[in-house]
Order: structure tokens, then sequence, then C-alpha cells
């Protein structure tokens, strides 16, 4: 046996506060309030840093800071506000290993995926949104389309930085500033991110970053100056913040659960689908909202299919976010591993087969091993709740129709993969299925070009691409 | 020599042709970004020490130019049972390769070292000649002790989708081997499509292949991580399909250790740990073994020697 010998990326290269503040006006500000909390390594549960917790009075505070730096921003050509953006994207691939290795810290996910996904998709989207920032009238929504004001942005922590990058820089693009609030198990890299902002020497009050809970989310998106509210996060959530806001005159874009559907026909490249089966569900741990966390199998090659992917599954690495070999890093919060491990433990009581690889767990830090169940049914819950972590469920069809039926027959609709080696095929699916992104012979590709959303429950609003400049100006 | 589960798809070119087609096929721009994956594994350390001797003893040291002669080839034999001679810790290499006009100076001057000799066969590299001149081709290098033949495939009859040609040509030469090991050459450079590399996989293993090997070395691209995937999924597959274990070589431009470690995080990923073993996976190669040298040596020392320490036989 070929034992790969530890090769962990160093964390020397992250130089860690042990408390930090509010990032308001372009300065650190401590909180008017005494709320601190602490932000671990979901690894170790070794504590990181303290940050604060903005109360009202702070987000308050930040809103009105992005209110006054507002009327520069927005006055401001173009091409001159491209400049920044084009700095902060500069910067990020400058410091790009670092902000990787705190991503893992923080987050639990391997470093592969932050070194080689999150980070380069994070520059590019900065990259991307810089080139528009002088072309908006060339983006089809009128000759001078006038920037929304402030945004109030509340983001989840599965993709910490990159879900930043995708709300911030559209933002800035066309002319808002915002208030960002990062997940509270997940704040570091913003924070990361407010000290390349005065590295770039953004105007004071364009970006400003509160840390903090629930409450704090929700004091910023009810804040009455605040002019658009953009959320990740949970259908639940999404659902609180749309009746809150609803009346208020605010533009909202919500991207939120899913459930997607990875459709693999019997003619599809086999070793491939596998690939892209492990990809789709065990990519992040599983925490991804666009997940392919249901497997729709032709029946006639379920039994080959499932041989090769639990094959496959054996040999997936779960261990240390640090080591440059983990394919599975750690479960991001002890409340999530609850909710997994809950979910989980519904499947085999209604009637599903459940199955793990050989896999030891480290014994401190939050750890789910790689899970499949089999004899799923359309009616169980493990088919139509979002687990939003490593597990799969997997369930057969006998025709494409009845394979369209079954993808679409959930209340979200943010994804979904087909696999076949026929091209019409691909083509006569994905105009049936009722999902944001279809991805074809592949999952979980992301390219700030491409714009990225749900249907139903999944939520509204496009973000990437042109489309997602519609999100932050008044059109 | 057909292997028993599989005998009926070789009734005639149709049901070759109808087996070979069925295959699932295979996805480029997958199949590329997980060889791309696979080659980003750190391999550090103890594991490091671990692949490099394992690297040295699969490589098939090799020479196939117009220019050998019998000086050449007794001096890499000499590199090939002692590929540092300062250092006895240093394993052999698994076998060498020549023109069969070279085997009898080849097994004279390695001897009863255990280096193999192995020989291209079949009017390598090309295969363009009758099948009596290729069986012919093999039973010389054979009578003159080459333990392996290394034989190419007829592309123009594969291309041509006359399958059953290559089969029978592949089963003759195989029958012309008597003991001898038979690998065979795919010459992925020339059947440019990763579907193409599947069937010809299986059609040399139906035909009774005991290797595939990617490449001559003459054509580019010789080996790549992909091509090599898509052959280590067909062994893999096979095995479990007719019972019989075949292994794979890939063959030209593997010149660093680094590449060398690629291949074989590439074959314990893929095919699994039962190939990490000279009897089923070798590389084909001539300068990789100075550079498996010389960061063996920086393992062990800490410090690179300069390419006038190692030496180039």
């Amino acid at each position: 046996m070929f034992e790969y010998a530890p090769a962990p990326e160093s964390r020397d290269i992250v130089d860690l506060k042990p408390s930090y503040g509010l990032f308001i006006n372009g300065e650190w500000v401590e909180p008017l309030g005494e709320g601190r909390e602490k932000t671990v390594n979901p690894a170790s549960e070794e504590v990181l840093a303290e940050v604060a917790v903005a109360s009202e009075a702070d987000v308050d505070r930040a809103v009105q800071a992005a209110r006054k730096a507002f009327t520069v921003w927005s006055a401001m050509p173009g091409s001159e506000r491209a400049k920044y953006l084009f700095r902060i994207a500069r910067i990020i691939q400058e410091r790009s290993r670092e902000l990787a290795v705190l991503e893992s810290l923080d987050n639990g996910k391997p470093i592969r995926e932050s070194r080689d996904v999150d980070l380069p998709l994070v520059a590019a989207h900065f990259f991307y949104y810089a080139g528009w920032a002088d072309k908006l009238g060339y983006a089809g929504y009128g000759a001078d389309p006038r920037p929304l004001g402030v945004a109030g942005q509340v983001i989840p922590w599965n993709f910490p930085l990159l879900m930043l990058a995708w709300k911030i820089a559209p933002a800035l693009a066309c002319g808002n500033t915002v208030v960002l609030k990062p997940a509270e198990t997940t704040p570091l890299t913003a924070l990361a991110f407010a000290e390349i902002c005065r590295q770039v020497d953004l105007p004071p009050g364009v970006v400003n970053i509160v840390t903090g809970a629930g409450e704090t989310g929700a004091a910023l998106v009810n804040h009455p100056d605040v002019n658009k509210v953009a959320f990740t996060g949970s259908t639940e959530v999404g659902r609180q913040i749309a009746r809150s806001v609803a009346g208020s005159g605010k533009k909202v874009t919500l991207e939120l659960g899913g459930k997607a559907a990875n459709i693999v026909f019997e003619d599809a490249a086999l070793d491939q689908a596998v690939e892209g089966i492990v990809n789709g569900i065990f990519f992040n741990q599983g925490h991804v909202c666009c997940a392919g966390s249901r497997l729709l199998v032709q029946e006639s090659i379920a039994t080959e299919l499932l041989e090769a992917l639990k094959r496959r599954l054996g040999t997936l690495r779960l261990g240390d976010p640090l080591d440059k070999n983990t394919d599975i890093g750690a479960i991001n919060s002890a409340a999530q591993l609850a909710r997994i491990r809950e979910l989980s433990d519904a499947g085999e009581p209604e009637g599903a087969e459940r199955w793990s690889p050989a896999c030891l767990l480290p014994d401190k830090g939050f750890w789910f091993p790689p899970t499949i169940f089999t004899g799923v049914a359309q009616s169980h819950r493990i088919a139509r709740e979002e687990v939003f972590g490593p597990v799969l469920s997997v369930l057969t069809f006998r025709t494409p129709a009845e394979a369209v039926e079954k993808a679409n027959n959930t209340p979200f609709g943010l994804s979904a993969g087909v696999w076949t080696e026929k091209g019409s095929r691909i083509l006569w699916v994905a105009s049936k299925l009722r999902a944001g992104v279809v991805w074809a012979n592949t999952f979980n590709k992301f390219d700030p070009t491409s714009p990225f959303g749900g249907y139903k429950e999944s939520g509204y609003g496009r973000e990437g691409g042109r489309h997602g400049l519609e999100a932050y100006l008044d059109v | 020599m057909t292997t028993a589960p599989l005998a009926e798809v070789t009734a005639s070119n149709s049901t070759l042709r109808g087996f070979l087609h069925g295959l699932p096929g295979v996805d480029r721009v997958g199949a590329d970004a997980r060889a791309a994956m696979l080659g980003t594994r750190s391999i550090k350390t103890t594991s490091k020490r671990q692949a490099i001797d394992l690297a040295l003893r699969m490589v098939d040291l090799t020479t196939l130019e117009g220019a050998d002669t019998p000086g050449k080839v007794k001096a890499m034999c000499a590199k090939a049972v002692h590929p540092d001679p300062t250092d006895p810790s240093v394993p052999s290499v698994a076998a060498v390769c020549v023109y069969p006009d070279l085997v009898a100076t080849a097994v004279q001057a390695l001897g009863g070292s255990g280096v193999k000799v192995a020989s291209v066969a079949t009017a390598f590299p090309s295969g363009r000649s009758s099948l009596e001149v290729k069986v012919a081709d093999t039973a010389f290098a054979v009578a003159d002790g080459a333990s392996e033949i290394d034989m190419v495939i007829d592309r123009g009859a594969f291309l041509a989708g006359d399958y059953l040609k290559v089969f029978e040509q592949i089963a003759a030469v195989k029958a012309a081997c008597g003991s001898a090991h038979l690998k065979v050459i795919l010459e992925t450079g020339e059947l440019s499509t990763y579907d193409n590399v599947r069937r010809a996989s299986w059609l040399a293993m139906i035909a009774g292949a005991d290797f595939i090997k990617t490449s001559t070395g003459k054509v580019s691209p010789a080996a790549t991580l992909p091509v090599t995937l898509v052959m280590l999924e067909a062994v893999r597959d096979f095995l479990r399909t007719a019972g019989r274990k075949v292994g794979v070589k890939p063959a030209g431009g593997i010149r660093t250790t680094k590449d060398a470690i690629k291949y074989l995080v590439l074959v314990n990923e893929t095919a699994g740990p039962d190939w990490l073993d000279p009897d089923w996976f070798r590389l084909g190669a001539s300068s990789l073994v100075n550079d498996l040298l010389m960061q063996r040596q920086k393992m062990a020392t800490g410090r690179y020697a300069g390419p006038d320490y190692f030496t180039l036989d």
C-alpha cells in the first residue's frame, strides 16, 4: 500500500489577532455593545479568535458610513471604480495562499479546495466585475443605469470569501456601497478582506464589515436606510427576510437551499459520471447549496454504477483540512453536524439502506463520513430536505421522462446535472428541468461570467455574469 | 488465448465492433480534470523516498535508436543493474528495452542480474508490414532470449474499423511469444480520442496482452496522465469482467521524479495498490533514472549533486 505521508500546508503565513473589532468607515472600531463571540477551527475545536457582535446601533453606524460614502462612490467615473476593483483582485491573488489557509482554518474545508477552487474564483469574480464598471451603459439596462444606494448583504459559512466576492464585486462595480455581515462561524476571511480594502485605499465607508449572528443580520436587513438586500443562506431565513422587507421598497435577491438531482443515463461516460457524483455531493463536505444530493440513476446501470461509486468513495481521504492530500474536511460547526446526523438518522427507519466507506474520524472536531443511501424513495425525508452535508440519496428511474419528473418533484430548483454521451438528450432534459443551473457531464463548476440562482424555494435573482448586474442597478 | 468470458466477442468483426463500441464512453474534459487533480497530490518525506525506489524498480530502461551499438547497449545494461554504482542500496531497474538485433547482447550483458530483457518487435514503431514479418520479428527476439516483447498494434487497421485484423495479429504475436510476456503498444498519440484508447485497451487485453503500453516514444504526444488513467480503468474493469490481471506501461516523455510520482499516484487511486509492483506497472523511460537518483540522493543528504555525479549510459 502506498501511504501518503502528511503534507500539511503551513499556517505560519496567517497572522491571526486575538480579537477583532468592526470595520466601519474604513477603520477598525470597537462595538458599542459588550457582545463578543469566539470563532473556532472546526477540525480541532481550537479557538482561533474573538470577534465583535455588532448591535443594532453598530449596524446603524455602518449603514450611515455607507450612505455617506455612496455620494462619493456613485459619482466616481466607472473607470475609476474599476481601478479599485482590479487592485483588490490582484491583491487577492498575491495573498491567495494566506487567504486559502485562513479559509480552511475557519471553515474546515480542505486546503486543496480553498487553494484550487475558492481563491481563484474569488479573484476571478473581482476581475470580471471590475471589467463591467465602466461599461454599464452596454449591459442592456439603459444608457446610464444608476446604482441603488446602500446594499445590506448577509452571507453564509460554506464559501465565506467566495460569497463575499459574489456580493461585493457587482455591488461596487455598479456604484453601490455595502455593509456586509459574514456568517458567525466563519468571519475571518471577511475581516482579512477589510484589511485588503485598506490596502487598496478604498474610500472609507464603501465597504463595511459587521460581524455577528442572526440578530445582527436582522438589524442590517431591516435597517430603513438600506436600499438593497442580498442574502445567501437557508430557505427558512430567506423566507423571514422576504416577509420583513415586503412593502419596504428594498430590492431583494435571495439565494437559498437546494436538493439538486444529478441524473445519470445508461449511456453516460461512467468513470467521469462517478467523478461528477463525488464532486457533486462530497465537494466542500456537501456544504453546497447546489450540491447534487439526489442521484437519479437509470435502473439498467444502477448496480454497476453503485459498485463503481462505492469503490471510489473508498479512496476519499478524510482528515486535516490543511493537509494538501485531504479530500474531505471537517463539518463547519457542531450545530450543522447535529443537523446532518438528525436527517441521516431518519434515513434507515424510512426504509433506505445506509453505506459509508471504512473511514477513521479524528477524535476532536466535527466530522461526518461520506455517506450514501440507496433504495431511497421520493417520499423519504433524505430525498426531500436539504441535508447540507456529505450525504447522497440514490434513486433510480426507467425513462428520461421519469427522470425529469423526479428531478423536478422538489420544492427547490437551484441546480441539476445530466450525464449522457448523447447531445440531443442533454438538450431535451435541460430544457425540461426547472433549475437555475443545469450542468451537462460535469457538476459544481462555477465561473464569474455565468449567472447563478434558483427557481421556486431556491430563491430569486441572479448572481454572476451580466445578469448579476441587474440586482445592483435601479432598473 | 482468448479470455473465456469474452470468447464470443471475437466471433466476427461485427461482434467485436459491437462489444468495443458498447463500452462506456470517456468524457475528455472529465478524464483530464481527474488526472490533473491527482497530479496535485503532495508526496513528501517517507512516501517520496518509497515512491522513488518503487519507480526505479519499475523502469524499463530504453534505447531505441538507429545508432544503437553493442557498446551502447552493454553500457546501458550496466546502468540497469547498478543505476548508482556508488550506492548499493539503489535497486536495479525492471528491464532494458532494445531492438531485436541487440537482444542477444543485452541478455549476455545482464547475465543472472534479474533485470529482464524486453525487445520491441512487429515492425516497430509503425507496425507497417505483413503478419509473417511481424511474427518472424517476434520469434527472432524470443529466440535470442527476450523475456518480454513490446509489439505495436496496426493503427491503420484499428482506425479503419478492422478490429478483427488487429485482434488476430495480437493473438498471432502472443502465440509467437511462447513464455515471453507480451506488451501491446497502442500508440495512443495516433488513436487520438480517449474512446479509442479504451477500445484499443480492451481489444489488446481480449487478444491476450499481458501489458498494455501507451506509446512507442516515436510519436508525440507519447504517454500522458489522462491516457494512462483511461488504460488503468480498463485493466481494473477487465480484471472484474474477465478475471485476468493485465499490467500498464506508460512510455515516452516521463523525465522527472515529479512525473513518475504522479503516475504512481494515478495507479494507486485508479487501479489500486495491487498494481503498484514492477510485475504490473512499468515506466518506459531513459533519462528519468538519473533524475530519480538525483532526488534520492537529495533526500538522503539534503543536497543536490551536479549532473556530472550521475552516469550517462
